[in-house]
């Protein structure tokens, strides 16, 4: 009980016995996790285990058939995300996230997606639009504020430089950079990412590394992430959740999850008898 | 630019080219147009018109060496073109901002200026540009929802017809100002904004349009029903014209020209409806300059680019898509009040589909998201219809094939490039093909 208690205080965001079905398929089977503050937790499964649809309960694109999401803020306050729509949990439970297919504003500059993610803070700060109109020094400061947290997040992806040209034109890996900047515009305490290093060079994988580690040392954010490679996963990943078939087969350090039957079971590919075998391995450790 | 860096020889075999069209129309039209036989009193005689022959050949070489210049480009070119990479933003031109400069400079000097120009048809022209301006402004007002926030409404003339009935029947019934009824027409035609938006909010691309459009017809048919109210399809008569601070535009020692010790005469109402309309109109564009540059604006057009990218963001989307459902609506109003005011009669009749029709070919016509491009348009759309005048039943014709020209040559409107609310080190537009068209396009 004392142990659960100390893990307790260290989840930003706890799942508890979440389930999602589209009609007669089973898309997450009970699942429950936690994100610990502070720290890069990963989420990683074979094609189809169901690991977006978790991301889509956790930031609210779509809503649990059952479970709990709890997400606990710096501040103390507790936030059931099953229970909020989308933007509320973006504005309020401070969950950002990034999409598997990047979802830039094209046709804006990079500083102004950036401008975007602090709408929130801007819309407050012009009164709804009010003082903004009128020219109001509250809002002309509340902007510059906001230009110099993008230009922040510019320098740390390197693209000040192209600060003024439009998202759409910016070669493939910026634009998943700029993703990311874009949502820790918004000030998030928890980062969800969706296969972030998918399609970039070892180069830009690497600098990917980087960049998620400064994020959880400089920023203080903690981060939650899907991705396929393995280099990001084992490189920066203090914890790592492994889902199969909509289940949680494993759960623990790079190291631990590396050793585990179940997960060589499901990534290698084995006979069927011995994948239940395993299976039923990890539901008996489950349940003690 | 582009021709001189290509090189003198593209110019060249442009050049060369069109050379040998215009001798070949021309050696073609000496026979077939230069000379004609005419029966006189002796038999046939040849008749010559040499004029006519060199029309003929200038208009062939000018227009073979604009074809070969800008439109049919050579296979060099094309290459040199191919292996420049693509250009997504140019710096803004001051061009842009000058022009529009000029252009307020004109609209606001033309009464003046119209008696010492052309005397016979100054009330012609002043009454064309206050019809012209009355569309500027409510393609400006359409801007907002179509252009900004990607929402295609093809029944913003419901709005407008609400802004005039509003008018008409306050200022008709309650005999309230024109300036105190102004406000409240923008204010009703706002909440009609958000009543539409509503049920729209979960609707998208074609399903959206159908939506606008049925409301705009809604509006129209109970209009058109509501005989107790509105009148039905005899309309409404009388609407009080608006005052000079209260001085009204009559012959009464209290009118306005008395007032100022000048001669009575009708154009004083007319100068001042025109000032009145472009007032309302340059309102129209500073607001919604001023709020593309707040973050609603730019909430604006990021839904426009990406809606659930939006509500990652905490953007919510149901009130950015209702505050530009309603202040879109709002401008719609305001311009069907003074659209009353001025015509002292309504009826459902001037609240038909194709106004709605023709206020959204001039956004989209001008490129949409663009201030200057709407005014273009209206310009082009509303002033050129009346240009063609005697061409009669050709006219629609005309019109309807040169809207298919510019959409040819300029399929993202006559000014597709978007200018950034916000820069770091320097303002560079943004070509239309990186720009996203919203919904229902």
């Amino acid at each position: 009980m004392a142990t659960a208690a100390t893990t307790d205080a260290g989840a930003v965001l706890r799942v508890e016995h979440m389930t999602m079905r589209f009609g007669g398929l089973l898309a997450v089977d009970d699942l429950s996790f936690d994100v610990r503050r502070g720290e890069i937790t990963a989420l990683i499964g074979p094609n189809g285990a169901g690991k977006t649809t978790v991301f889509n309960c956790i930031t609210g694109f779509y809503k649990p058939t059952e479970g709990r999401l709890t997400m606990r803020r710096g501040d103390g306050s507790h936030w059931l995300l099953e229970r909020m729509p989308d933007f509320r949990i973006a504005r309020h439970a401070r969950v950002a996230r990034t999409f598997q297919n990047i979802r830039l504003f094209g046709g804006m500059t990079v500083l102004e997606n950036l401008m975007v993610a602090q709408h929130v803070a801007l819309m407050h700060a012009s009164w709804y639009s009010v003082a903004g109109l009128l020219g109001m020094l509250r809002y002309r400061r509340a902007e510059r504020a906001a230009v110099a947290r993008a230009s922040y997040w510019l320098d740390k992806i390197g693209l000040t430089e192209r600060a003024d040209d439009p998202a759409a034109d910016l070669p493939y890996g910026d634009q998943r950079r700029l993703e990311i900047a874009r949502a820790m515009c918004t000030g998030p305490e928890l980062l969800c990412l969706d296969e972030p290093a998918a399609g970039l060079n070892p180069r830009e994988s690497a600098a990917l590394n980087e960049l998620l580690l400064s994020i959880r040392e400089v920023d203080k954010t903690s981060v939650l992430l899907i991705e396929h490679d393995m280099s990001v996963v084992m490189g920066i990943s203090d914890h790592i959740v492994v889902l199969d078939y909509g289940r949680k087969i494993a759960d623990g350090t790079p190291q631990q999850v590396r050793e585990d039957h179940a997960v060589i079971a499901a990534y290698l590919g084995v006979e069927e008898d011995e994948e239940t075998e395993a299976l039923r391995e990890v539901e008996q450790e489950a349940r003690p | 630019m582009a021709a001189a860096t290509g090189g003198g020889g593209a110019v060249g075999a442009a050049l060369r080219d069109a050379s040998i069209a215009g001798l070949i129309a021309l050696g073609l039209s000496i026979f077939m147009i230069g000379l004609r036989t005419e029966a006189t009193a002796g038999g046939l005689t040849i008749a010559t018109r040499w004029p006519a022959v060199a029309l003929v050949g200038v208009v062939v070489f000018g227009g073979r060496l604009l074809m070969n210049l800008f439109v049919w480009q050579s296979a060099q070119r094309a290459t040199a073109r191919a292996a420049r990479p693509a250009k997504a933003t140019r710096s803004v031109p001051w061009l842009g901002k000058a022009f529009g400069i000029a252009m307020l400079a004109l609209a606001v000097a033309l009464p003046v200026l119209l008696p010492q120009l052309m005397p016979d048809k100054n009330r012609y022209v002043l009454d064309l540009g206050i019809l012209v301006l009355t569309y500027v402004m409510l393609g400006w007002g359409l801007n907002i929802v179509v252009g900004l926030a990607g929402l295609l409404d093809l029944g913003y003339v419901a709005f407008y017809a609400v802004g005039a009935y509003s008018y008409a029947l306050l200022a008709l019934n309650f005999d309230l100002s024109f300036w105190a009824c102004l406000p409240l027409a923008g204010l009703l035609a706002a909440t009609w904004g958000v009543v539409l938006g509503f049920p729209v909010l979960r609707l998208r691309g074609d399903y959206l349009a159908i939506v606008t459009l049925a409301f705009g017809e809604i509006i129209r048919v109970v209009l058109l029903n509501w005989f107790t109210v509105t009148g039905g399809p005899d309309g409404l008569s009388r609407i009080p014209r608006p005052s000079f601070f209260g001085l009204e535009f009559d012959r009464s020692d209290a009118g306005f020209a008395a007032f100022f010790g000048l001669e009575f005469s009708p154009m004083h109402r007319i100068v001042f409806l025109y000032y009145l309309i472009l007032a309302l109109a340059m309102l129209t564009f500073v607001v919604t300059n001023r709020l593309r540059r707040l973050p609603v604006g730019r909430a604006w057009e990021a839904l426009r680019e990406d809606e659930i990218a939006c509500r990652s963001l905490g953007l919510n989307t149901t009130t950015t898509k209702l505050s530009a459902f309603s202040i879109g609506a709002m401008f719609g109003g305001f311009a069907g009040a003074f659209f009353a005011t001025r015509q002292g009669f309504i009826s459902p009749e001037s609240f038909t589909f194709i106004e709605s029709a023709v206020i959204l070919a001039i956004v989209v016509l001008g490129g949409l998201g663009s201030q200057i491009g709407v005014v273009i348009a209206a310009l082009v759309m509303i002033g050129g219809f009346e240009v063609f005048r005697n061409l009669e039943e050709y006219r629609m014709l005309v019109f309807g094939v040169s809207m298919v020209l510019i959409m040819i040559w300029k399929p993202r409107g006559l000014i597709s490039r978007r200018v950034p609310t916000v820069f770091l080190k320097e303002r560079k537009a943004i070509d239309a093909s990186m720009v996203a068209q919203g919904e229902g396009h």
